[in-house]
């Protein structure tokens, strides 16, 4: 079996119909993307809470630190310039639309 | 100010008892079921009582309004609360909750499935003589017509060769379902049982012990510890339940439990052959036709002076029809087809009717026997079908 197949196979349905709850169907779907991703977010910072106590465990960190620690100016602008960034991949698809409708202005 | 008070976080899956066909977990597949265990632990401590109050306050006035009179029952309860935001939210969140337990659970264990196979086989042919496969044992059309509680392939898909992974997959799953509250090795069913027969017959040492849809035998293992002597059978009609509960027992040191491919409704066993025949939550997942069947083959099989106990949710007469409601959820949106009705029927009628002595009838509970560090259901809100509390019926022949 290769790595796709077996990504169908753990991703398949149980048999039966999916219900719905809410009036518009789409609001069940994208709740459930909501929710699986709520979910690898708790995975995210599960895995994170390790590395963090296994370098502290080692020495090599002091949670403490973390808490502590304030970006110098150039770290900051770094910072700053990735959450632009990530927040525009984010909502490229109101940037989409905006975009659309200039165009048809034209 | 009220001091706040706590809820204790559900054990970590790291805590799930370990045997010899446990799957290798990373830390991601770990910390997935960690989180769907809390989830469901916060949906039926905190969220579920929501329902009650949107009931309350705004969708059953608003049914009085229109029709003058209050829902007459839990269907009318149910088309009412359908069309609420805060019921829809709870529900959608619910369902999504079982279909990631699933996918968790699929995502662990068929990435390993071969090995787990080959892990399964050695165990098995080591002590081959009590694992009884029988594959002219056709899946019955109650259990194969739909993917029970939302199960892909149900307890049956083989997807390779002498396949294991739908058992892995249950057992991996459960103990994030259920919270810890049926135990490490969420056996908590079966060690109340024993413990019931141990008190209501004390000093009594049945021959012979039958569970009835034992599945990987969770709740078979128990009997066995609880009566060494006496010969201990499980039947199931799903072949990857039994292969990996026989090898899961063979590395606990029972192999000499007898796991069994038989319909529970036409068992290949002699007139008068068993003391102790019970089941834990195999019940409310057969038809109605077939739930006359099997108390008709327990009256068959149960020996004189023998009894019998079956285990599942309370039915629901005596309940209010908002809490009839609430549980009804199952059969309508996680794929148990069969609850409704289970928990509808007068199981002690059913058993007279196969001749069983009113007198010799009974209804009792049994709590959960789980390990001193997990969570006991007394400190637990029920959750509607996953507690680790039971209704049981019974009855001595
Ligand atoms: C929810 S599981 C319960 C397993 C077990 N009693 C426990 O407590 O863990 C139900 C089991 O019943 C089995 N089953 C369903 N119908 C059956 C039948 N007619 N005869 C034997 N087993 C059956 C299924 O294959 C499944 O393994």
């Amino acid at each position: 079996m290769n790595e796709l197949d077996l990504q169908k196979l753990i991703n398949a349905a149980a048999s039966g119909k999916r219900p719905h709850f809410f009036g518009d169907h789409d609001v069940d779907r994208l709740l459930s993307i909501v929710w699986a991703m709520a979910a690898e977010l708790a995975v995210t910072r599960e895995r994170l809470d390790t590395v963090e106590r296994l370098l502290a465990e080692r020495a090599l960190l002091d949670r403490a630190a973390i808490d502590a620690y304030r970006p110098d100016g150039a770290a900051a602008a770094e910072r700053g310039q990735w959450q632009i960034e990530y927040l525009s991949r984010l909502l490229r698809v109101l940037q989409q639309e905006v975009d659309a409708l200039r165009r048809e202005e034209r | 100010m009220t001091r706040a008070t706590r809820l204790d976080a559900a054990p970590p899956w790291s805590e799930v008892g370990e045997h010899a066909m446990s799957p290798t977990a990373t830390h991601d597949e770990i910390a997935r079921f960690n989180f769907l265990a809390n989830f469901n632990k916060y949906m039926s401590n905190v969220v579920v009582a929501g329902n009650a109050v949107a009931y309350e306050r705004r969708v059953a006035p608003h049914w009085r309004a229109q029709h003058g009179v209050d829902p007459a029952n839990r269907r009318e309860i149910r088309a009412a609360m359908s069309a609420d935001a805060y019921y829809q939210l709870w529900s959608a969140l619910r369902r999504s909750g079982m279909e990631m337990r699933q996918q968790a659970g699929r995502s662990l264990v068929l990435r390993q499935m071969q090995a787990l196979r080959d892990r399964a086989r050695e165990l098995n042919a080591a002590c081959a003589a009590t694992l009884r496969l029988d594959n002219s044992i056709a899946i019955p059309p109650y259990q194969s017509e739909l993917d029970n509680h939302c199960m892909p392939g149900s307890y049956y898909a083989e997807y390779i060769d002498d396949d294991v992974s739908a058992a892995a997959n249950y057992d991996a799953g459960m103990f994030a379902t259920t919270t810890g509250l049926f135990g490490r090795y969420l056996d908590g069913a079966g060690r109340g049982t024993a413990q019931w027969l141990s008190r209501s017959r004390p000093g009594w040492q049945p021959r012979r012990i039958l569970d009835l849809g034992c599945g990987l035998g969770h709740n078979l293992l128990p009997l066995a510890r609880a009566y060494p002597e006496a010969e201990v059978v499980g039947v199931d009609v799903a072949a990857p339940m039994l292969r990996y509960g026989h090898s899961r027992a063979v590395g606990m040191g029972l192999g000499r439990v007898i796991f069994q491919q038989a319909n529970a409704e036409r068992l290949p066993f002699e007139d008068a052959s068993f003391d102790f025949i019970y089941s834990t939550m195999f019940l409310h997942e057969t038809s109605h036709a077939a739930l006359r069947n099997i108390f008709g083959e327990v009256r068959r099989l149960l020996a004189p002076g023998g009894v019998q106990l079956h285990l599942e949710q309370p039915p629901y007469r005596g309940m209010s029809d908002f809490e009839q409601f609430l549980r009804d959820w199952d059969c309508h949106y996680n794929n148990e087809p069969f609850w409704s009705a289970l928990h509808e029927t007068h199981l002690p009628t059913l058993l007279a009717e196969k001749g069983f002595a009113q007198a010799d009838i009974f209804e009792t509970e049994i709590h959960a026997i789980v390990e001193d560090e997990m969570p006991k259901v007394a400190t637990a809100v029920e959750d509607f079908g996953r507690g680790g509390l039971w209704y049981a019926c019974g009855a001595a022949a």
